[in-house]
């Protein structure tokens, strides 16, 4: 199972790994640690969106402890060392001692937050958890249509309104249904958004202001999906969600692709947000808890 | 849009300013400052060096031959090489005159693609073309419904097919839009998470079939280092006409801008702010450099400007024009003008607005800031409104417990009022230009903002001990004999 998941985020992380992979490659066959060692190693970690504060420290650590000694494998345990350091412990998703578990999910638009809660539901019904989905995203045409569509294909249980309707009033339904029916878990969409738009910051506080009144202690989680290929601007936005909304954790999407999601070092570095989920692939499998030192590991293969 | 770049380099600017004279040490110092903000900003590492090197060049080489102002000779600098990196810019579509015209948007997931496609159409209708647009995505659950709606919206038809493959939904549209006398084609294809992945030979078959005028990549502003690597690849595949840069309404630095265009050669033609259906705006490199070096989008402002009072009655602009002119500017008017700088966009407005970004703490919300004070307002009676003089100790208590707020902070509010009431008798001669200069100014010193007044004085923050300010009245003495 584990190397199962390694292979996964090693194919998902074919170019993440073809930059560090050049990391490793840094590390072999030259000869000391000079100043141009030092400007490559910061091209390779810009590259990688880690950002600016996280790739200075990194690169002045290095210089503090190797400057003019030979490059060898403690460069690069230490490199990774450092990286590693940076996230967090893996960690689930918080169950609620009693009643069902209110899971919010919110993002910007396009970070896969619909294809995200299609791939969290599976897993979580494959879990053996009884699961209905909230659309709070009646703003977006057809994005109801769009979840429903993978709601059917996975089936579980959608509670819907029409277009335009309030969100906060198809989060409180989804609660009382979920709470009469006995159900475990509700899983809320919300509308994508930017988070510099107050107002409709403030709609996404409504809505979690009514999941607390439904459900005690709601909601349990609130993952912010967070696009892999974004780059500083990811940090603005888990600032902006987790000053409205407290996020608990982070899912970073499209990770498959040519992104790096360096974003993820500075985001715990500064908000101490950790992720708790990858998404890998476009199947509604491919949603993998996240594990650090498979990350780091990967990167370094 | 740029705020953040905007800040940084106002802040390695700053710190030159300070200095008499430029050595080529110096300039290298607000240079790494200037790449930091660039690196922040998400402008791709190699072209942010490239960058470097070109300016530090120039700079180097003209702070010898001019020694002016060199600071401001090296924002000159830098802004002319941003506007040369990120231009020039023909906005024009070339429409095909004996045949529909094909225009094909692609890129990657989620960066916007249906929604600019709806914008796009949107805008050339607006031209008085007749778009057709179709939903070549049969990838994504409900993605032809989302065209639907949205061609519903904007009332523009939409070519779909149930069970068909994105090729054919092309070559078939093509023949619908002739034979419904439609001029303008505009092809929503699929996305794919990851570039490889992309169905490119799909999209080539689209290419050799249905054979675009015009091929428009669209890229969200939020996209970190990864952007050269899309953009590339797609321009590899089809040939870019143009990019549309999405999300630029957010927060994002948007420094994938700077990038395409230096690694692609392709030009940006259009920028998408927001999701609500407007139309596409123009991407001006000018107006976008200026922004980033913290001198604000001014013509897009007076823009704005005009384009909200068209929708003010002229008769109401007359009235309160008289009334500015006699000085007896009220609440009232005050609380209406409120009205319409919310209709603009508050955050638009700060993001134009030259050294505004710098006034609103980082965080701090504008918005609510202006909503207290509508608060205020609303809560006097009609006379105070009228006549702000007769509002004593009593009736500033009963406002604030209408509103929520201290009794003191109406004071200050309505002290912050006079003042600007009677700057507003002065501006009404202005023409509409000037009196944005004079609006940005009074920003500059927080008049609008509660709990500030109109400062007369510099503030140093530093509290002189007796002894300095008694050397500062020598020095002052000997200056002043000296003349």
């Amino acid at each position: 199972m584990l190397k199962g998941f390694i292979e996964k985020i090693k194919k998902g992380l074919a170019k993440t790994r073809a930059v560090f992979g050049g990391l490793a490659g840094l590390f072999t066959g030259r000869g000391r640690v000079d100043e141009d060692f030092l400007t490559e190693l910061e091209k390779r970690l810009y590259l990688a969106d880690v950002g600016t504060q996280a790739t200075a420290d990194i690169v002045a650590r290095v210089r503090q402890s190797f400057l003019d000694k030979e490059v060898t494998g403690d460069v690069r345990t230490f490199v990774q060392g450092q990286l590693r350091e940076l996230l967090a412990a893996p960690a689930g998703i918080q169950r609620a001692p009693a009643g069902p578990t209110v899971i919010l999910i919110a993002g910007v638009n396009g970070s896969g937050k619909t294809t995200t809660i299609a791939k969290l539901a599976k897993k979580l019904k494959d879990d053996g958890h009884q699961i209905t989905v909230a659309a709070c995203d009646t703003f977006r045409a057809a994005a109801v249509d769009q979840l429903a569509v993978w709601c059917e294909r996975i089936g579980c249980d959608i509670v819907r309104a029409q277009p335009g309707s309030d969100p906060a009033s198809v989060a409180h339904d989804a609660c009382e249904k979920a709470r009469a029916r006995g159900w475990d878990t509700v899983i809320v969409d919300t509308a994508g958004r930017l988070h510099t738009q107050a107002h409709l910051m403030r709609e996404l506080e409504k809505i979690r202001r009514v999941l607390a009144k439904q459900v005690e202690g709601a909601p349990h989680e609130v993952l912010l999906v967070l696009d892999g290929t974004t780059g500083q601007n990811a940090i603005a936005q888990a600032q902006m969600f987790t000053q409205s909304v407290q996020c608990t954790g982070i899912v970073l999407t499209k990770l498959d692709g040519t992104a790096k999601g360096g974003a993820i070092f500075a985001i715990k570095n500064k908000l101490g947000l950790p992720v708790k989920y990858i998404g890998v692939g476009e199947t509604l499998d491919d949603l993998e808890p996240f594990d650090p030192d498979s990350f780091v590991a990967a990167l370094f293969e | 849009m740029f705020d953040g770049i905007q800040r940084k380099l106002g802040d390695a600017f700053k710190k030159l300013r300070g200095r008499g004279r430029l050595s080529e040490a110096n300039i290298r110092e607000g240079l790494r400052e200037v790449r930091t903000a660039l690196l922040e900003a998400d402008v791709n590492f190699d072209v942010v060096n490239a960058f470097i090197t070109r300016v530090t060049e120039r700079s180097v080489g003209q702070d010898v031959l001019a020694r002016i102002d060199p600071s401001e000779q090296i924002v000159r600098i830098v802004y002319d090489e941003l506007v040369a990196l990120m231009g020039p810019v023909d906005h024009k579509i070339n429409f095909a005159k004996d045949r529909p015209t094909v225009l094909m948007l692609c890129g990657l997931q989620g960066q916007g693609k249906t929604t600019s496609a709806g914008k796009l159409a949107l805008t050339l209708k607006e031209r008085g073309r007749k778009p057709l647009l179709v939903a070549a995505d049969l990838q994504r659950p409900a993605a032809v419904d989302q065209l639907k709606v949205l061609g519903e919206q904007i009332g523009v038809p939409v070519y779909s097919e149930t069970g068909s493959d994105p090729v054919t939904v092309c070559r078939n549209a093509l023949g619908h839009a002739k034979e419904k006398l439609l001029d303008t084609i505009i092809l929503d294809t699929a996305g794919r998470l990851h570039v490889a992945e992309m169905p490119m030979d799909e999209l080539k078959q689209i290419d050799r079939l249905a054979k675009p005028d015009q091929v428009f990549l669209v890229c969200d502003a939020m996209t970190g280092q990864d952007a050269v690597h899309s953009a590339k690849a797609f321009n590899d595949a089809l040939e870019l006409n143009g990019v549309i840069l999405t999300k630029l309404d957010g927060d994002a630095r948007g420094g994938a801008a700077l990038s395409i265009k230096e690694v692609t050669k392709v030009p940006i033609k259009f920028v998408g702010m927001g999701e609500k259906l407007d139309k596409l705006e123009e991407f001006h490199p000018e107006r976008m450099a200026q922004r980033i070096l913290g001198q604000g989008d001014l013509m897009g402002l007076v823009e704005k400007v005009a384009r909200v009072q068209a929708e003010v009655s002229e008769e109401e602009l007359k009235k309160q024009q008289e009334k500015l002119q006699k000085g007896d500017l009220t609440l009232q008017d005050f609380r209406n003008q409120f009205a319409q700088i919310h209709k603009m966009g508050i955050k638009d407005m700060i993001g134009m607005m030259p050294g505004m970004s710098d006034m609103i703490p980082a965080g701090e919300d504008p918005e609510k800031m202006l909503g207290r004070i509508q608060g205020m307002i609303d809560s006097m009676t009609r006379e105070e409104k009228r006549n702000p003089d007769v509002i004593d100790q009593s009736r500033r208590r009963r406002i604030s417990a209408g509103c929520g707020v201290e009794p003191h902070e109406v004071k200050k509010f309505i002290d912050q009022f006079m003042q600007v009431r009677s700057l507003m008798r002065s501006m009404a001669k202005m023409s509409i230009v000037e009196r944005v200069k004079m609006m940005t100014g009074l920003n500059k010193m927080g008049a609008f903002m509660p709990g500030a007044k109109l400062k007369t004085k510099g503030d140093t923050g530093h509290r002189k001990s007796a002894k300095e300010r008694a050397e500062d009245r020598k020095k002052k003495r000997k200056q002043d004999k000296r003349k």
